[in-house]
């Protein structure tokens, strides 16, 4: 007899849903979390999409500590001294089914825990599980602060930088291509004045990605959200890729701080903390297997992330399959068969969903991103020349538009330029 | 493979990185570092490293010479994934209740 019909390793995004799930089903859970409280290790972007949530939780807005529902959205390339925008605002931000908040890990990830907790989830906090215990092949339970505790069923949402995974599944440490390293700074702002900056009500607010000088040139880009009186503001670069820049990435941010671009929007405000996180970036071909006996993997354990350089998702994806497990490992107990084939129904869900399927769609644009420089180094300046010929006036007498902008887009090779639009339109 | 493959000289560094992980929370467990590199790091790939840790705890001196101090880690796991199993010899999450504790995240 195990010590818990199910153990969840992780209280980030995937494993409380997945523990609620267990518990709702009436299942005893054990949730270990390395964090002194739920978040505390934990960091992301910040924005939740919330359609996976409501799913689970559908009054998520009466309680959940979320900052600002995103109303605006913008994207610019960079060069080092100018930047080209595009801005997007759509009343249909607004609609429940497309809604999406910012939202700061160590006030959500408590909030969406006591959900589990109040479902009849029991919580360890502060000690982190140090191997998982195994008969064989199969997973039993955990060892955590020496303890061993045993369970029919192990859900591994442990985050993008598990040591765990490859004991469950044999996934091997992901490649520095398949990961990316996330800094961020929260700075501090009256409320008031990061409504005026973003032209927003004090409830809603932006989302705002960048790509080019943001990285130096480098694979990757910049963000910046806006909280109630924060600004998350932060950077995402290949590994692969920031162990050949110019700076440490750190540098690279306190330069991305200065771009006359970002400067203003952060001016006269107080950074509070600096924080660093792993991001998944491999996609499809870098997801390690989601069963094994005895244990499932969720979120980014299982590297379930989508950046596309103008959306960012993982929390949503990391809900939905924690979700999925907990319901999957339910059904898997119920029937008394928690080896991998009793669990396979999870990899079913998934399949269905758009977890997997999204991750099928794009399953090429972590190759066309990798591959292709020009995106990062040479069309971000290349527009903002474009923009030149158009925008600035100094009285020379004009030559056709077409005359003045053909040189500048001639730059990279027409052939370049022409194969490049052709990749990334069909890698999306 | 990255088609961006050069890898390029380090400019001069004007921020002060310890300042700012001096604003987070920390719990350091003082004589226990829970990451171990190996006796004599390459210097290629300790400079790999310089670039990556985003809280700066892999240092070069103006001469060259090595520095690394794990009190202010973020816990991200960057440098496991850039060593690859090379310098980093050993990479474990702090004890229980140690660490970074973020107030934000």
């Amino acid at each position: 007899m195990a010590d818990f019909d199910a153990i969840v390793v992780g209280s980030g995004c995937a494993g409380p849903v997945a523990a609620y799930e267990l518990a709702s089903a009436g299942h005893s859970v054990l949730v270990v979390e390395r964090g002194n409280f739920c978040g505390a290790k934990n960091v992301s972007g910040g924005r939740l999409y919330t359609h996976s949530l409501a799913k689970v939780f559908p009054d998520f807005r009466t309680d959940a500590p979320l900052e600002r529902r995103v109303v605006r959205e913008r994207i610019s390339m960079l060069a080092p001294d100018a930047g080209v925008s595009v801005e997007y605002a759509d009343e249909r931000m607004r609609e429940p089914a497309v809604e999406s908040y910012t939202v700061l890990r160590a006030r959500f990830d408590p909030w969406l825990a006591s959900k589990a907790e109040e479902a009849g989830a029991q919580y360890i906090n502060g000690i982190a599980v140090e191997q998982l215990l195994k008969d064989g092949s199969r997973v039993t339970g955990v060892q955590a602060g020496g303890d061993e505790i045993t369970a029919d069923v192990v859900v591994l949402c442990d985050g993008v930088n598990s040591l765990l995974a490859d004991q469950a599944v044999g996934a091997p440490r992901p490649s520095r291509s398949a990961v990316a390293v996330g800094i961020k700074q929260v700075i501090q702002l009256p409320q008031q004045v990061i409504s005026d900056r973003f032209a927003c009500a004090d409830d809603e607010g932006a989302a705002w990605l960048f790509m080019g000088d943001a990285t130096h040139g480098r694979a990757g880009g910049g963000f910046c959200y806006t909280n109630k009186d924060t600004i998350s503001l932060g950077l995402v670069v290949t590994v692969d890729d920031i162990v050949r820049a110019d700076v440490p990435v750190y540098q690279m941010l306190e330069d991305f701080k200065h771009h006359p671009v970002v400067a203003p929007v952060i001016a006269g405000g107080t950074v509070v903390e600096h924080s660093g996180h792993l991001v998944a970036e491999g996609g499809l071909d870098s997801m390690p297997p989601l069963v094994g006996d005895g244990v499932l993997l969720a979120g980014e354990s299982a590297m379930m992330c989508l950046n596309l350089g103008y959306t960012v998702r993982g929390m949503d994806l990391a809900i939905a399959a924690g979700a999925e497990a907990g319901r999957a490992a339910a059904v898997a107990l119920a029937s008394g068969d928690t080896s991998a084939a009793g669990l396979a129904g999870y990899e079913r869900a998934l399949g269905d969903s758009f977890v997997l399927r999204d991750l099928h769609t794009l399953r090429a644009f972590p190759g066309f991103m990798e591959t292709t420089p020009r995106m990062f180094q040479v069309y971000p300046e290349l527009a903002r020349d474009v923009m030149r010929q158009m925008f600035l006036v100094d009285g020379t007498p004009l030559v056709p538009l077409r005359k003045a902008v053909w040189p500048v887009v001639k730059r990279p090779g027409l052939v370049n330029l022409g194969k490049d639009i052709w990749k990334g339109v069909r890698a999306l | 493979m990255s088609t961006i493959t050069k890898v390029t000289p380090l400019k001069p560094i004007t921020v002060n990185v310890d300042a700012y992980l001096g604003l987070n929370k920390y719990e350091v467990d003082e004589g226990n570092p829970h990451i171990e590199l190996v006796e004599h790091p390459d210097a290629r790939a300790f400079g790999e490293l310089v670039r990556a840790c985003p809280a700066g705890l892999y240092k070069l001196d103006a001469d060259g010479s090595q520095h690394v101090d794990f009190a202010g880690c973020l816990e991200c796991g960057t440098c496991r994934i850039v060593a690859g199993g090379g310098i980093v010899a050993s990479w474990r999450y702090p004890a229980a209740t140690m660490g970074v504790e973020y107030r934000y995240g």
